[in-house]
């Protein structure tokens, strides 16, 4: 049996759920932005106020806010920031100390500062989905990734404009596909992936629409805004912003009430759970509770507002983007062991600009480095799994009603501590599928057994003294890797059996063929290698901490004690 | 207090034991309280004698042979049977839950699920994966996911008598807490609250083995500065081993940890207090066994948390010692002289 290549692509082109962009959730929600973005200003505003009902408790919040935002403005501004920030919030300043002197104790001052700096997030908040810019990008993207793959692949004159080669060809969709086009007729889906990356939200773009998929709200980050070729494409697909550099309460209420009405309004939704991209490459453990909470809150108001049987359901996707490589890995991993330990805030600094970006686009598509996309099943927002019709089941098979987890002494009852409760459940539940639907890459096992390896071979030396030692004093005999590689791949094949997780077809076959292609693929267009074999048919690496990365992709599957 | 217990569902209590007769009279002095009870005779006679273990029956209490009814027809579901028909009594019990319920659970024991062909004796370590709180239990063979439990210094015969007590109850969500304050709470009885459900639950059952030690040193004849001694080195105990398992030390240090141990240890009338005394008395495992009306949770937590201190590489002496006297053939006194010649410095390096 040697199953070396991939398995042909069974990738079928997917038609549409819903044909005209009219009809899709996130087109209704822009052609209605301006009452929209104001119905969100006003609920954030009445959610503030429930959170600081007195007047001193707002107006010591308001303070807050502008020392914050202010203090931004001075040390950290981005091209992405709207010229006028500075007399806004210097307008906000006076106006609160002029509110200060006064001894007027009635006024309604507090309050409409407090709506003012609302609707200004709400508005900085808000995506702009265009459909005609949407259908542009889509056919740009669409003709330069065909061009790009035809010309490097086909070595013929001419071949430029060929289509033999798709994206699909690249980009392997795998998992439960099908579930998620029916979820998304008959439901909200959120669909949580995994970040690893920067380009995993243009991935995603691709994957959502080549499933026939209507675009789905992004939060995505602000700081991707500042790339100009990314504020383009995200503009159009309807991405929603993100800034992580403000953690003010207001700021804060508006993002989640933003995401909570989209979702209940039953605009697809997509949110990187993990908050940010992994440092250390290790697939998410802690996942970031805003948004997901936003999910279940949207779910039980529609409960609330609903007692018929008939009420919108949410359904959560989790998804894993599994890569060879990921540009950004060596400063993602520096920035990793700069912090480990201390809880620090991530600087949040951008060293690819468009043309990087455009340079490694180029070699993705004319080496041979594939990516795979796993759809997990779908979930309701407790985590329960559903069916093929939407049905949440418990654990043996049994239909159940999710309506009832809000239900106290027989009725719909809002309880923020519960629903705290319920994310962090489904968050756990979350991660649990994560490690499940990871597909697990001959690249990802080689980096795994080589560091290891290493680590096994100097005992005494904890991660830091170990990442210090000399590459060239690093050497690992074939052959032992080779058993060892053979054994974690074989435990792979038994969790696999037992659903805990799974792997690429190439996986599977002469297990040499596999190891080169491990080999060759691990960080594959690092400048400095993770691993590969030198001329004495020796394992080595060029840059440990990189391997670490990689390595780290295989944690918590206890593979450690096959070392 | 102020609510009007005839408007409202009743509350359903599970296992008609001592504890749950006890409770389910508590309950019912602010609401009407369904007891289910597994045994067809044992409702008819409950319901008409209005007399179960030596306990006079509240006016609220009905007894009832059927969980589908009872689960139909309470909200908020007490399970109070013995930790080794828990899971059995889930499994029937769980077809007929939704996730509306509410599931505060009074027992103190763990499930265990061991590996095919092995006997809880046979096994060499256990690890957390088979070990269960069961709070677990319910969370694994249903949909209820609002769960909590009570412990503390709960003996039925005085909380049946009226005599001042408190309890805690522990879960995850407060409305759990608040639910379980309602339907406890009266004027003889106090509800402390903890977040902590996994300590609260942990501590609950490590104090039965503490409490088996008391007993054999009451039964040596031993008084009262013994007894100092291996309350407060078994309470560090109970730190180190709940802690490998999962639970905060505060949990430990409250009325479900320290209030429940000196309860039990100081208590002749508990069922672990007296497997200790009559051991050092002489009479052997199977003796006493024999002769007990109900279970002394006590004797398989000493296996579980002896093979589970293996596991996780606790020292745990006290418990280490009494799976040599219950087991091994050792003696009380063998196990004593143990333990006061073993060299140890530190008094408290926890907090």
């Amino acid at each position: 049996m040697e199953i070396l290549e991939e398995k042909k692509n069974k990738n079928r082109k997917y038609t549409p759920i819903l044909n005209r962009i009219r009809e899709w959730p996130v087109y209704q929600l822009s052609k209605n932005r301006k009452e929209f973005v104001e119905e969100v200003a006003q609920r954030s505003f009445e959610r503030i106020r429930e959170l600081r009902p007195t007047r001193k408790q707002l107006i010591d919040e308001l303070e807050a806010t502008v020392y914050r935002e202010q203090n931004r403005l001075k040390r950290n501004r981005w091209r992405v920031d709207p010229k006028d920030e500075n007399r806004f919030w210097a307008a906000i300043k006076h106006e609160l100390v002029e509110l200060s002197a006064s001894q007027d104790e009635t006024s309604q001052k507090p309050e409409e500062l407090a709506k003012r700096i609302v609707q200004r997030y709400a508005g900085e908040i808000a995506g702009n989905f265009k459909p005609n810019s949407y259908r542009v990008t889509r056919a740009i993207v669409k003709f330069w990734f065909t061009r790009l793959l035809n010309g490097a692949r086909v070595k013929k004159f001419g071949a430029f404009f060929r289509n033999r080669y798709t994206l699909r060809d690249k980009i392997h969709i795998v998992g439960k596909v099908k579930m998620l086009r029916k979820l998304a007729k008959q439901g909200t889906v959120v669909m949580v992936p995994t970040h690893f990356s920067n380009l995993d939200s243009i991935l995603i773009g691709w994957v959502i629409h080549s499933l026939g998929l209507p675009a789905f709200i992004y939060g995505a980050g602000l700081n991707l805004f500042n790339i100009k070729i990314f504020a383009y494409f995200m503009n159009s697909l309807g991405a929603y912003k993100v800034d992580r550099r403000k953690k003010n309460l207001p700021y804060l209420e508006t993002l989640k009430m933003y995401s909570n009405l989209a979702i209940q309004k039953g605009a697809h939704s997509l949110f990187f759970p993990g908050g940010t991209r992994s440092r250390s490459g290790m697939i998410e453990k802690q996942l970031k509770l805003g948004l997901l909470s936003t999910a279940i809150e949207a779910q039980r108001n529609l409960y609330l507002e609903n007692a018929g049987p008939e009420v919108r359901k949410i359904f959560i996707v989790p998804v894993t983007l599994n890569y060879h490589f990921v540009l950004e890995a060596p400063d993602l991993i520096e920035e990793y062991l700069q912090v480990k330990g201390q809880d620090r805030y991530f600087p949040e600094q951008e060293k690819y600009g468009s043309f990087q970006l455009i340079k490694f686009l180029f070699k993705f598509f004319t080496k041979g480095s594939s990516i795979s996309v796993s759809i997990g099943a779908g979930l309701d927002v407790l985590g329960n799994y559903v069916d093929r019709d939407g049905q949440s089941l418990d654990a043996n098979g049994r239909v159940i009603e999710p309506r009832e987890y809000f239900i106290s002494n027989g009725a719909v009852t809002v309880d923020k501590q519960r629903e705290d409760e319920y994310t962090r459940m489904l968050s756990q539940k979350i991660v649990h599928e994560y490690h499940r639907i990871n597909r697990v890459f001959a690249s990802h096992v080689a980096a795994f057994v080589a560091f290891e390896m290493w680590q096994k071979k100097h005992p005494k030396l904890d991660l830091f003294s170990l990442l210090r030692l000399p590459e060239e004093e690093l050497e690992l005999e074939y052959e032992a890797f080779r058993d060892t590689f053979r054994r974690v791949r074989k435990q792979l094949y038994k969790l696999k059996e037992e659903r805990k997780v799974n792997h690429a077809t190439h996986l599977k076959g002469e297990i040499d063929l596999v190891i080169k292609r491990g080999l060759d693929n691990v960080g594959i267009f690092h400048l400095k290698r993770p691993l590969l074999r030198n001329k004495k048919g020796k394992i080595v690496t060029q840059d440990l901490s990189t391997l670490y990365y990689y390595h780290n992709r295989l944690v918590g599957y206890d593979l450690e004690s096959l070392i | 207090m102020t609510s009007n217990p005839s408007s409202e569902k009743p509350a359903g209590v599970i296992g008609a034991g001592s504890f749950g007769t006890a409770i389910a009279n508590i309950i019912a002095l602010n609401r009407p309280v369904l007891l289910y009870a597994r045994d067809a005779q044992a409702v008819e006679r409950i319901n008409r004698t209005r007399e179960n273990r030596g306990q006079q029956l509240h006016d609220h209490v009905t007894a009832t042979n059927s969980l589908e009814q009872l689960a139909q027809q309470c909200y908020v579901i007490f399970p109070m049977v013995p930790s080794q028909h828990f899971r059995a009594m889930m499994k029937k019990l769980s077809p007929h839950l939704h996730p509306y319920h509410i599931l505060i659970h009074g027992t103190k024991g763990f499930d265990i699920q061991l590996p095919e062909g092995e006997t809880l004796h046979s096994v060499a370590t256990l690890s957390r994966a088979r070990v269960k709180t069961m709070s677990e239990v319910i969370r694994e063979e249903s949909v209820v996911v609002r769960i909590g439990c009570l412990a503390g210094p709960n003996l039925a015969r005085e909380l049946a008598q009226r005599q001042p007590g408190a309890t805690v109850v522990a879960s995850h969500f407060k409305e759990v807490i608040q639910t379980g304050k309602r339907l406890l709470r009266n004027d003889r009885f106090q509800v402390y609250e903890n977040a902590d459900i996994v300590g609260v639950e942990i501590a609950g059952v490590l104090k039965n083995i503490i409490a088996i030690a008391s007993g054999a040193l009451s039964g040596l004849g031993y008084g009262e500065n013994a007894k100092g001694l291996l309350i407060s080195r078994g309470a560090v105990e109970m730190v180190y081993l709940g802690r490998a398992l999962g639970g905060d030390t505060r949990a430990f240090l409250g009325v479900a940890g320290i209030g429940d141990l000196v309860t039990t240890c100081n208590s002749p009338m508990s069922r672990n207090f007296s497997v200790g005394y009559r051991l050092a008395k002489g009479e052997s495992l199977a003796q006493i066994l024999a002769s007990m009306e109900e279970v002394a949770e006590g004797i398989n937590t000493v296996q579980i948390a002896k093979k589970c201190a293996d596991h996780y590489k606790v020292r745990a002496l006290v418990t280490d010692r009494l799976y040599k006297v219950l087991f091994e053939g050792m003696t009380v006194e063998e196990a004593l002289d143990f333990l006061m010649r073993f060299p140890l410095s530190a008094d408290i390096d926890f907090i």
